[in-house]
């Protein structure tokens, strides 16, 4: 039997990578990859306490964060569209129009 | 047996999430994103929760992995030769040192809770599906109809945002 720390543990990994992958990335498009990398990392969590701890709960909150996760794709990548259609760049240092 | 296959997804998911970072070209990056998707769904498999695989492999892999794919064909984009900040260091040793004691902490804890009503036995009864679904369809009614507008609000502002924009002056000018 694997013990729940392990899944935790996996979880930690792929959000701490995600996180990197945020921070460092310059690509929009990849920034939006990690993204989706944490809220994998953050379903594995929800999935493996739902089943330790007996409970439903975390595999319905893993469902609605799949569809959230779709939206936030779908608009992301409109936003890309938009952005490259104006300026021929993906990189975020370049997309500063909101910075004061 | 189930350690075998537990530790193939983690360490293999483990490994795409890093090429997904790591890798220079947005398609090998989408690509690796594909194998993370696919290994997470397998330790869903491992956790008895069989429809959040077959939703994970329909809508992650299926349907947002084909968009971004779309997205980085649609623009065409070229593999950049500085693809990292230039201070990622700054970023990268902090980051180590804080998962490195959040795992700590992580394997420390003791991991008890009060338990749920749904014991593994109870949901393979009826099947995982059938679960989820008695589920939602009570307890969670109100959040299942969020997730519908937000879903629909997703979509209109998708498309809003990604329309070709009508020049303005219309025709009059002429260079448009």
């Amino acid at each position: 039997m694997i013990p729940l720390s392990a899944y935790v543990a996996v979880s930690a990994v792929l959000f701490i990578t995600g996180l990197l992958g945020v921070l460092i990335r310059r690509n929009f498009i990849i920034v939006l990859m990690a993204v989706e990398i944490m809220l994998n990392a953050a379903n594995i969590n929800l999935v493996a306490f739902s089943h330790y701890l007996e409970s439903m709960a975390g595999q319905l909150v893993a469902l609605f964060v799949i569809a959230i996760a779709a939206g936030e794709a779908a608009v992301g990548l409109a936003i890309i569209i938009v952005v490259f259609r104006g300026k021929i760049s993906t990189n975020v240092d370049e997309m500063n129009l909101l910075k004061w | 047996m189930m350690v075998v296959f537990f530790a193939y997804f983690a360490l293999m998911s483990m490994a795409a999430a890093v090429l997904t970072v790591a890798l220079r070209n947005p398609v090998h990056c989408g690509l690796a994103l594909l194998a993370l998707l696919l290994h997470v769904s397998g330790l869903f498999v491992l956790l008895n929760a069989e429809f959040l695989w077959a939703v994970q492999v329909v809508v992650y892999a299926g349907a947002i992995l084909v968009l971004y794919l779309f997205v980085l064909m649609l623009l065409n984009l070229k593999t950049e030769e500085r693809y990292f900040h230039s201070t990622y260091l700054y970023f990268l040793v902090p980051t180590v040192l804080g998962s490195l004691y959040v795992l700590a902490l992580l394997f420390k804890s003791p991991y008890t809770g009060a338990k749920g009503n749904a014991p593994t036995s109870a949901v393979l009864q009826e099947g995982d599906t059938y679960a989820i679904g008695m589920k939602m369809f009570s307890d969670y009614l109100l959040q299942f109809e969020i997730v519908g507008i937000f879903l629909l609000g997703a979509i209109i502002g998708a498309i809003v945002l990604a329309k070709t924009p009508k020049p303005i002056g219309g025709r009059a000018n002429g260079d448009l």
